[in-house]
């Protein structure tokens, strides 16, 4: 079943096309790989569907049946969207714990005045970030951390929204091997709990290990898809990473 | 001693401003410099209800906090669309237009000749015409507005607040409508200083524009700044400092002719000192 599909999705900047009549098919309880060459829309891709960036022209559809031209960010987690970002976006000058809570506790302005984060919400909390090491690290400000422990605060926030889809922006960029561990099991531990994955990836080796489907952009359009291991085979898609 | 409990009055009703602000520019991160025009609504319904009806002091108050609200969600629903600078030239304009108001509205205000003759409340008996008794009702403000900030801060709504400043694209990507909690926290501020332009009218038992105008703004905001931004303590050290230092400046012996502009130059020297060694304020954990 297709959870998330793009129908000629278009977003352009001052007249250059960042995606060009897009339009794929997200497989629900997979890992897909987004790749391309730097600049061939992969992040625009992410904020079109997170709703970051205001679609230009086609619609989005949302497990096959809520189609979408219009997508405010305050809605995807309705959907059950959630997202890290290629630049990391943490809510810098507040603790790695409330950085959590923010995410978990109430969406009502008035229920959210009367609400103190319960032992329910502070569950969460410490779930998640045991699960990337940063538990201890809980009273510390997010402007404090390492780039490293910066990416997986921000997939932490991401788990902790218990969400369906999970877009991934680079997450394994700049990170020390043992981090890239920590982040490869969470992904393959979202896709054994039947969650859907989107990763916009360069690393090849690790979309080869974690993706089930690939699709390759390039200049905004679809280049190839298929399984990783043909897709990464094929001469247009070579050529668009290297070079004729 | 009567110099004291003044100076102290006048500290409650610029704490209660202070904290109330903070709320917004320090907790939520929108450079508001919008104060001075509740504070005004406060002073104004006040002094008008109690001059022109025989209503009492707690009746004006609460109806200043209602044309406070009413005024602030309908400014509030349009500057909530703002980031950044232009939420601050927004916030500057509308200070400029209600200042304009209590200015040329002469039947309602009487425009630059003020309102006099305000009269000081009474309750269960004890006359607030008493300064000290007056200074009791301002510390309770003052009290009764902290715990409520402090309740607001440490809810979760505060938690949000903090997010909408620190990422507000990133926050409303986890599915929080970030218009709502900016105008809820406007209206909520503006509620307070509107309590503190009450006081203010009801103390001074005058009032007029001269006030309220933008200047006024700048002043609550820099008792914030220097206090510490999102710190509700901070804003009280901050409102102590600001309204003590030109007094203690009084006793610090300038020739007579240039006294009042060596106070002047040595009240802005301190200030800039302070935000060149202490940018982020006495008590502050955030820097704009």
């Amino acid at each position: 079943m297709k959870i998330l599909e793009t129908k000629n999705l278009v977003k352009r900047f001052n007249g250059v096309h960042a995606v060009d009549r897009l339009s794929i098919g997200i497989e629900k309880g997979k890992i897909t790989g987004i790749i391309g060459p730097n600049g061939s829309g992969k992040t625009t891709l992410i904020n079109l569907l997170s709703g970051v960036l205001e679609i230009g022209d086609g619609e989005v559809v949302i497990d096959e049946a809520e189609k979408l031209t219009r997508l405010l960010p305050r809605q995807i987690s309705f959907y059950g969207i959630t997202r890290t970002f290629q630049n990391v976006r943490l809510f810098e000058q507040m603790t790695v714990l409330d950085n959590i809570l923010v995410v978990v506790t109430e969406r009502n302005v008035f229920a959210s005045l009367f609400e103190k984060h319960t032992d329910y919400h502070g569950k969460i909390a410490e779930e998640v970030l045991q699960k990337v090491g940063l538990w201890e690290k809980k009273n510390q400000l997010a402007v404090n951390l390492s780039y490293g422990q910066r990416k997986l605060l921000e997939i932490a926030r991401t788990l902790a929204m218990k969400a369906e889809i999970y877009l991934f922006d680079e997450p394994f960029a700049g990170l020390f091997p043992e981090m890239r561990k920590i982040i490869s099991d969470i992904i393959r531990e979202l896709k054994r709990e039947n969650k859907t994955v989107i990763l916009v990836e360069h690393d090849m080796g690790l979309i080869r290990e974690l993706c089930d489907y690939t699709f390759v952009m390039d200049e905004g359009k679809l280049l190839a898809e298929g399984a990783p291991e043909h897709v990464l085979e094929k001469r247009a898609v070579i050529e668009a990473y290297l070079g004729e | 001693m009567e110099y004291l409990i003044h100076l102290a009055i006048l500290f409650a009703i610029y704490a209660i401003l202070g904290v109330s602000l903070n709320l917004v520019v320090g907790y939520t991160g929108l450079l508001s410099v919008t104060h001075a025009a509740f504070y005004g609504i406060g002073a104004y319904a006040t002094a008008i209800l109690l001059t022109k009806t025989g209503a009492g002091f707690f009746a004006s108050v609460i109806l200043g906090v209602i044309v406070a609200i009413v005024v602030s969600f309908l400014i509030g629903a349009v500057l909530s669309k703002f980031k950044g600078d232009y939420y601050a030239l927004g916030t500057f304009g509308f200070n400029t237009i209600v200042f304009a108001i209590f200015l040329n509205w002469q039947s309602l205000t009487r425009g630059p000749l003020g309102i006099p003759g305000i009269s000081r409340p009474e309750l269960f008996g004890i006359n607030f015409a008493n300064n000290f008794n007056f200074l009791i009702l301002a510390l309770l403000f003052l009290g009764l507005i902290y715990f409520a900030s402090r309740f607001i801060t440490s809810s979760s709504l505060g938690r949000v607040l903090k997010a909408i400043r620190e990422d507000e694209t990133a926050i409303a990507v986890f599915g929080y409508n970030t218009l709502y909690f900016k105008l809820a926290i406007f209206v909520i501020s503006a509620a307070m200083a509107a309590i503190a332009g009450s006081l203010f009218s009801s103390y001074i038992t005058f009032i007029d524009p001269s006030g309220f105008r933008l200047m006024e703004s700048v002043f609550i905001l820099a008792i914030i700044i220097l206090g510490g931004l999102a710190n509700l303590r901070g804003s009280i050290l901050g409102a102590l400092f600001l309204i003590l230092l030109p007094e203690i400046l009084r006793f610090v012996g300038f020739p007579a002719d240039i006294a009042a502009q060596m106070r002047q130059v040595v009240y802005g020297v301190i200030l800039i000192l302070l935000m060149l060694y202490r940018p982020q304020g006495l008590m502050g954990e955030y820097k704009l």
